[in-house]
């Protein structure tokens, strides 16, 4: 919450660029080459890590065990075989490589994105625009919950979902297996991801409530009111107003959910276990670190399969990426 | 390549295209089950008119997330708090028994310390290289592209990050050409004999800060370079009119002006230090003395399935965020007071 409200002032000054000229002067002042020199190492520094994986991941094993990665520019050997054995081939330990575990990452991350982000859209329409009494103190709780890390909250409800809520013989809440089951024919792996989602999304919400509740708070009233005066009920106006007006609003917070989604670790390993039915590439990539060790080549062009989603995301949504992640930087 | 083990790939990729078609099926699915319904509740509750319709409409819209977060976070924070008096199955009181545990043990001793020094370390290196930055790329021409370049390890996953510096800490006998960046430049520098950095403790520690550092610190040059933009240009002329520059303009009337962004970027990187426990799980999983609070609650519960203890060990992490958190939402409510 706290970076969000740093964010929201962010915004506004970049938004309005200052004056030109005491800027220049100040720039003047500190301008020195030795600036653009720190700046220039700091960013190599940043950047070369990163770089070596992926260069790394396009070598033959053979250069990659004997020698550096920054030989290659001296020795270009490239090859995509790698790509090829990590993604589809019999290799760490599972049948088809780590192919399974992307497509795991990409049906665990959307539903867990696009349920959140409606649920909290219409929590925060309802707090903002359909007030009543206590509304105000639900959102307080509601924002308040941030406070809560994923840590206090994994154990029970691991065991809720695996084991139900009963209260003497009378089953509150059942597992969640029987209500998945219970719902219709759907495959075996489908309760897991039930868990998953539904984990992802109960995780999301405080945080997606009160962003998405900041923005819809200040849409202009005389639209709302003059829809009202139309006889439109909440759920038109919620629809055909609110949502389209509230776009980017929920596009920041789509955006930073599917990466959260996609990078997370801590749920993924808790709910989905560590089968090649469920898992997300991140539980698969942990596991990996321990056991295959030694063959790099596989295990860099492994890692540069589950960050390339995101970095795809980064440069292509570079504004609202950075808008989002800032918000939500204190989750979790 | 043989043939047989082509058409045992073929088999192979088929297989995983009719899964990944299953799964899809799910999962658009349920979304498209979880809209649809949400529509057909929006349209029959929209039908409903006179007093009904306002209360109708509340509950309509709230009752889902509510639920949610109870289900999810209220009960069980407190189920958490109680678990955390128990034994390990849950069947005996034990009172503060597990607090005594983590308090004492001395290896729960060590992984306090560590995350002590997790959270002073990482925090005031993100915020001071986030500042520096900050303070020397708003000069620069092509500012953006350096700026991308250095917010980029956000978008990554810390276990991938984590794969990332893993190959940059390899370490080879010193005798054999090295394929770690790290070791290639000590020995390139003139250090002969670099230890294997991963094992070597003390310094694993601080090696694996180094990745939290990476990925942070383009966070805090972004929220500071903003902070520092919006200090108000008559203050730094006046300054400057004074005779102020380089060094005085900074110490003086740059850092106090943005003070307070600076002490959040500092608890919010806080925050995130205490609860990741990626980071060291996949480099090291604990080991060599580079256990920290995150990671062993994580152990405790789910892989040694302590309940009682793992529990107790939340609560600590929790307890330790807490006041953070609470400072970061009264600094910032005052700052908007002010403003």
């Amino acid at each position: 919450m706290s970076s969000l409200e740093a964010v929201a002032a962010t915004e506004s000054t970049t938004a309005q660029e200052r004056p030109a000229q005491p800027v220049k002067a100040v720039r003047k002042t500190f301008s020195s080459p030795i600036a653009t020199i720190l700046v220039l190492v700091m960013t190599i520094m940043w950047t070369i890590p990163t770089f070596g994986l992926l260069v790394t991941s396009v070598r033959p094993a053979q250069d990659v065990a004997t020698t550096g990665w920054w030989t290659f520019f001296i020795n270009p050997h490239f090859t995509l075989a790698n790509y090829q054995t990590v993604l589809f081939q019999n290799t760490f330990g599972a049948s088809s490589g780590l192919m399974p575990y992307l497509i795991n990452s990409a049906a665990i991350t959307i539903p867990a994105t696009v349920i959140p982000l409606v649920l909290a859209a219409m929590a925060a329409y309802a707090l903002a625009w359909v007030r009543f009494r206590g509304s105000d103190t639900i959102f307080f709780i509601i924002f308040a919950l941030q406070v809560v890390p994923l840590q206090m909250a994994l154990i029970p409800l691991l065991s809720l979902f695996s084991g139900g809520l009963h209260v003497g013989d009378a089953t509150i809440i059942p597992a969640l297996r029987t209500i998945v089951f219970g719902v219709g024919p759907v495959s075996a792996q489908m309760p897991q991801y039930a868990g998953v989602w539904i984990a992802h999304t109960m995780f999301a919400l405080p945080l997606a409530i009160f962003l998405l509740h900041n923005f819809i708070a200040q849409l202009p009233k005389d639209v709302m009111e003059a829809a009202m005066v139309d006889g439109a009920n909440h759920f038109r106006i919620f629809r055909s107003i609110v949502l389209p007006l509230a776009t980017p609003a929920l596009a920041s917070f789509a955006i930073f959910q599917f990466l959260w989604v996609w990078n997370d670790l801590l749920v993924g390993l808790t709910f989905a276990g560590g089968t090649p039915e469920v898992a997300p590439l991140t539980v698969r990539l942990a596991q990996l670190g321990g056991n295959f060790g030694r063959s790099w080549e596989l295990l860099t062009a492994g890692a540069f399969v589950s960050i390339v989603v995101p970095l795809i995301v980064f440069f292509a949504l570079q504004r609202y990426f950075v808008r989002g992640l800032l918000a939500g930087s204190v989750k979790g | 390549m043989p043939d047989t083990s082509v058409l045992a790939d073929a088999v192979l990729a088929d297989s995983t295209w009719s899964d990944a078609a299953g799964k899809f099926a799910g999962t658009f699915g349920t979304v498209a089950v979880f809209i649809g319904i949400l529509l057909l509740i929006f349209y029959a509750a929209g039908k409903a008119s006179g007093r009904v319709a306002r209360p109708l409409a509340i509950v309509v819209f709230l009752l889902p997330s509510i639920l949610l977060l109870v289900v999810g976070l209220v009960v069980p924070v407190i189920r958490t708090i109680y678990l955390s008096l128990y034994n390990d199955t849950s069947t005996n009181y034990l009172g503060a028994e597990n607090y005594k545990w983590a308090f004492t043990s001395s290896t729960i001793r060590e992984v306090l310390f560590n995350t002590l020094l997790w959270i002073i370390i990482a925090p005031v290196l993100t915020t001071l290289l986030g500042l520096a930055m900050a303070l020397l790329v708003d000069r620069l021409r092509g500012q953006a592209v350096y700026k991308s370049l250095i917010f980029l390890p956000m978008a990554v996953s810390f276990v991938g990050a984590s794969f990332i510096w893993r190959f940059v800490y390899e370490a080879r006998d010193p005798a054999q050409p090295q394929i770690g960046l790290l070791s290639q430049t000590v020995m390139a520098l003139g250090w002969k004999d670099p230890p294997n950095w991963i094992l070597s403790h003390p310094l694993n520690n601080f090696l694996l800060m180094v990745i939290m550092i990476w990925v942070q610190t383009g966070f805090a040059m972004v929220v500071l370079s903003a902070a520092i933009k919006a200090v108000p240009d008559e203050i730094t002329e006046a300054a400057r009119m004074d005779g102020a520059t380089g060094g005085t303009l900074l110490f003086y009337v740059t850092i106090p002006m943005i003070r307070n962004t600076l002490i959040v970027v500092l608890t919010t990187v806080m925050i995130t230090t205490l609860k990741v426990f990626d980071i060291v799980r996949t480099m090291t999983g604990g080991n060599f003395r580079t256990q920290i609070l995150a990671n062993e609650m994580y152990s405790q519960a789910f892989v040694q399935f302590n309940t009682g203890r793992g529990s107790a060990l939340a609560v600590i992490l929790f307890a330790a965020v807490l006041p953070l958190v609470i400072y970061n939402i009264v600094q910032l409510r005052k700052e908007r007071a002010t403003r």
